[in-house]
């Protein structure tokens, strides 16, 4: 066996664009929170940070073939985990999401994501057709409908959504049909139309869930505070202008009209200081580090690595374009946080993490 | 591997960021000023500083009304939510009845939400400290200084300064944006006629505020501009005599200066105290006065349309001389009554006594009604209107208050148009001795008793001192006519026998002529009785000298009875002051304080300019922070 690989395979491109975007991370945190009760959050952040890159290069260091021969055991875990945190789980904003562990409170549905990543790369690698058969589809689809449910129970419609692009750009490229594709789609678009359609939505969705659709879709009518949100946000960004109103001198957020600037409405922040030349920097830095993962998984020595990337490539991909769509108003609050730049413990590790297992097939792309 | 379709999802994410970036351009640079303004929306709150309302002086520069500083609580309306949670805290802590709270809520829901209402209007100091100690956890509340008129108590010139209200909602429509909910303005009276003057412009005082309101950083304030103050003609003096004299009857008295137009004093009994109507009145109270059959809210001076009985003789005499229709030398007799197409007609000593041969002189003098029957009947009712309305009767004065009443005077070409028939000469008869369809208000008779006595010169009756452009109206009287009905006049009150003998006063040539206007026909009253709801309607109108006079009072009394008994001693006081005035006046001294009419005792001397209000005293410096709105959540 060759030796570990060495330090000049690791992908340093995508080292200096996740430093970079965490850097405006912790600038913004750091100017969204000076001087309020919130002050020194920024700190916190980089001692996650810290943690993160130390657990991603632990990571990269096992053989991730290693990591996906468990992915049943590990599937396994992840369930068990959601159930436990269905019944023992701490309550935070109405909703069970965290199990304690080692003194912190940690959101088991971001480890569960990474979990359907590891588990759906082993599942989409091991179809041997060229192209995705209806069973197989449909196995997969089950498969990952159960977790789904128990998160979607927690209640947390968001990350549940997440598991959503896994399987669709996992069944993309594990070769799935057009007419598969069309009916998928159909179903998808009946399933959001339905979430839109007040007399079904009303036997799916919990009523602070509803509400949030309809304040997004009619934020002016002032329902209970997520139509003021989205608009705030709106506000926010959108007073920004082109040049943004300078570091510590965004008004809106600083004077708390932005709810939870450090951590969901980030952008909304950095839109409104840093104005649409920082959006452009933001999201053009985002957009490097998706496709710096797609040329990853185009160079993964085989089908296994190229779906755990391209597994995080969709993780990621969903969560900036949910949480940004959200912060320019064209989605409801999902409570999606956006990765590197908001502010949270288990979010960032998950991050983390997800590059650590790029990181891992990177480097062990030349080795047999 | 599946490089196409790699390749395929790395165009999408290329597509998806490119979506957002448009996104937040049309965010941040195609609507960009959109969202600066809602920004600053959001976070600079302008809370009104309240221009103080004008004052109205008197002639001689006393204070008549005035304003005084006092606190409106108002409702933040932001969060909906909020409010119907804390609403009956509030309705509690404040003393409203959570009705009313709601009711308010309702009709301003067309509102917009960061536009606060008033929701009790003179904040005491309990609900001052109820909304300090409340400040956390009932964020909803929020206190504005205002100023609040003050009048004279107990309705004193109440109908002619008018009362301020709270602007209707079609008033602001009107004003093109510069009232706002909540603003008061004149409803009547002065306060109406003059409101612009009186209004002054609001300031602004604009605070930084943080998303629970707290002020951060204020900016500069936009100063009130206070209103104008204006002075009237009105003399405290005589009017406090007028209304004193009138007292508690119904009824209402002018007086004015013919030579200028100037209106010296107007009363108009009942009068409801305008002091209630400054805070707030409630719907009950306001409904209460105005379906009072006694008509409270009726300024009886210029609005009062009633028939004027015998002063109308006086207009019957200039008619005849001018016309010589019947000549000047015109007798009749009078045994008590006279017969006319078929049907009997009384004077007024009918059953008492009767008047014998009369003349135009006795005839005024003792105001025999067959004498002016005759000349009604050779007049015709034609000539009688055109010296009605030619020298002022049937039509408004133009005096500077909103809603006066112009009265009517009869005419073919009247009955004709409105009740489509013919005018019967009967009718006339009646009109000659001034009832029947003629109808005057006190105003109207005062200037044409005093244009008639100026020799035909008739100034616009106004209330504003210095007024420019008076208007003037002349109508040709010759001379002889002038000197013959004022001599008439002057023997009313001067002669023996004369209707208002009983008032004369010595060393002032005060003339006048009475009136008694019945409101229902003799037979009637016979059946009826005498029944308090039909008695005469009194009149006097009165001037002094008896040429060229310097001041002209007409009085109505309602249901008064003898024009002389109950309408001519109000005159008679009035005119009686303003030279006891007069006199004091050149011996350098003035009544200041009009503390109650006492000729006989020497006023003390006083400073001209003298608040006659008594000042109230500040309420105790209330802190007020400079809180603004609650932001909306």
């Amino acid at each position: 066996m060759k030796d570990a690989p060495g330090t000049r395979d690791y992908d340093w491109w995508l080292i200096a664009i996740l430093l970079a975007i965490c850097t405006l991370g912790v600038i913004e945190i750091y100017s969204a929170t000076q001087g309020s009760s919130l002050a020194g959050m920024h700190t916190k952040q980089i001692r996650w940070l810290a943690l993160g890159f130390i657990l991603m290069f632990v990571l990269s260091r096992l053989d991730y073939h290693l990591i996906l021969d468990q992915a049943w055991i590990l599937y396994l875990v992840g369930v068990v985990a959601l159930v436990a945190v269905l019944i023992f789980g701490h309550t935070r904003f109405g909703a069970k999401r965290w199990l304690p562990l080692i003194g912190e409170l940690f959101q088991v549905s971001e480890l569960v994501k990474l979990i359907i990543i590891i588990w759906l790369a082993r599942f989409f690698a091991e179809v041997r057709t060229d192209e995705l058969s209806l069973r197989d589809l449909i196995k997969a689809g089950l498969l990952v409908a159960l977790p789904l449910g128990l998160i979607l129970k927690q209640p947390d419609l968001g990350t549940a959504l997440v598991l959503m692009p896994l399987l669709v750009v996992g069944a993309f490229l594990g070769g799935l049909q057009w007419q598969h594709a069309a009916v998928i789609t159909l179903a998808g678009a009946l399933l959001v139309g339905s979430v839109f359609y007040p007399p079904v939505s009303k036997h799916i969705l919990k009523p602070y869930q509803r509400e949030r659709i309809t304040s997004f879709l009619h934020p002016e009518e002032d329902a209970k505070g997520s139509g003021y949100q989205l608009l705030q946000s709106k506000i926010a960004v959108g007073s920004g202008g082109f040049w943004g109103k300078g570091f510590r001198n965004g008004t809106q957020n600083q004077l708390g009209y932005i709810p939870v600037r450090y951590s969901d409405f980030i952008m909304s922040a950095w839109a409104e200081e840093q104005g649409f030349k920082g959006v452009l920097i933001a999201l053009g830095l985002y957009m490097a580090l998706l496709l710096r993962l797609v040329q990853n998984a185009q160079r993964a020595k085989d089908r296994a690595g190229m779906f755990l990337v391209m597994g995080v490539a969709a993780a990621l991909g969903f969560h900036v374009l949910v949480n940004v769509a959200m912060v320019i108003g064209a989605m409801p609050v999902t409570g999606i946080p956006l990765p590197l730049m908001s502010y949270g413990g288990s979010a960032t590790l998950f991050v983390f993490l997800a590059i650590g297992l790029v990181m891992n097939v990177r480097i062990r792309r030349f080795v047999n | 591997m599946p490089q196409a379709r790699l390749a395929v999802v790395s165009y999408v994410i290329v597509g998806m960021i490119g979506l957002l970036l448009i996104g937040f351009w049309k965010l941040q640079v195609i609507d960009s000023d959109k969202y600066s303004q809602w920004a600053d929306r959001n976070r600079i709150r302008s809370i009104p500083v309240i221009a103080p309302r004008g004052r109205m002086l008197d002639r001689d520069g006393r204070v008549l009304v005035d304003n005084y500083p006092s606190f409106s609580v108002l409702l933040l309306r932001d969060d909906p939510a909020l409010v119907m949670k804390d609403l009956p805290l509030i309705a509690e802590g404040l003393g409203v009845p959570l009705n009313d709270l709601a009711d308010q809520l309702d009709s301003t829901r067309e509102l917009p939400k960061f536009q606060p209402i008033v929701i009790k209007p003179e904040a005491t100091p309990a609900d001052v400290a109820f909304i300090e100690s409340h400040r956390s956890d009932i964020p909803l509340l929020e206190m504005l200084m205002v100023h609040r008129r003050r009048y004279l108590p107990n309705g004193f010139m109440a109908h002619t300064s008018g009362y301020v209200g709270e602007v209707s909602e079609k008033q602001i429509e009107d004003s093109n944006s510069k009232l706002r909910p909540g603003d008061f303005v004149g409803k009547s009276g002065l306060e109406r006629q003059y409101n612009d003057m009186l209004q002054g412009t609001d300031g602004m005082r604009r605070v930084i505020v943080n998303s629970v309101g707290k002020e951060v950083d204020r900016l500069p304030t936009q100063e009130a501009i206070p209103g104008k103050q204006i002075q009237l003609t009105i003399d405290y003096d005589l009017q406090q005599v007028a209304e004193q004299s009138l007292g508690p009857r119904d009824g209402a008295v002018v007086a004015l200066d013919p030579r200028t137009g100037e209106v010296l004093a107007m009363v108009s009994h009942p009068a409801a105290d305008p002091n209630d109507f400054a805070v707030r009145i409630s719907g009950k109270e306001w409904k209460d006065l105005n379906d009072d059959p006694d008509k409270p809210m009726l300024n009886r001076a210029i609005q009062a349309q009633l028939a004027p009985g015998s002063v109308f003789k006086i207009i019957m005499a200039t008619a005849m001389l001018e016309d010589k229709v019947p000549p000047e030398s015109f007798t009749a007799f009078c045994p008590g009554y006279a017969t006319f197409y078929g049907r009997q007609f009384k004077c007024w000593v009918y059953g008492k006594s009767s008047h014998g041969t009369v003349d135009l002189h006795t005839a005024i003098t003792k105001s025999c009604d067959i004498f002016f029957y005759n000349v009604g009947m050779r007049l015709g009712i034609d000539r009688i209107s055109y010296y009605a309305s030619h020298l002022g009767l049937g039509r408004r004065t133009g005096i500077d208050l909103p809603s006066e009443e112009p009265g009517l005077v009869p005419s073919e070409e009247w009955a004709q148009r409105v009740y489509h028939r013919k005018w019967y000469a009967g009718e006339t008869i009646s009109v000659a001795i001034g009832q029947g369809a003629v109808t005057a208000t006190p105003l109207q008779l005062a200037k044409v008793i005093g244009g008639i006595a100026m020799g035909g010169i008739y100034k616009q009756p106004h209330l504003l001192k210095d007024a420019q452009n008076v208007g003037e109206e002349r109508f040709q009287i010759s001379e002889s006519t002038v000197e013959k009905v004022t001599d008439g006049m002057y023997g009313v009150v001067n002669e023996a026998g004369g209707t208002a003998s009983a008032l004369k006063l010595t060393g002032i040539e005060f003339s006048g002529k009475s009136g008694t206007a019945q409101i229902i026909g003799y037979d009637l009253r016979s059946r009826l009785g005498k029944v308090k709801e039909f008695k005469d309607n009194s009149w006097f109108v009165g001037y002094a000298p008896r040429r060229t006079p310097e001041i002209v009072v007409s009085v109505l009394v309602q249901a008064g009875g003898h024009g002389s008994e109950a309408a001519g001693p109000v005159v008679r006081d009035v005119i009686k002051a303003y030279y006891d005035k007069k006199a004091k006046k050149f011996d350098g001294q003035v009544t200041a304080d009009g503390k109650g009419y006492d000729p006989g005792k020497t006023a003390p001397p006083a400073t001209a300019l003298q608040p006659v209000l008594k000042q109230q005293t500040q309420p105790d410096a209330v802190p007020v922070r400079a809180r603004a709105e609650v932001n909306p959540r």
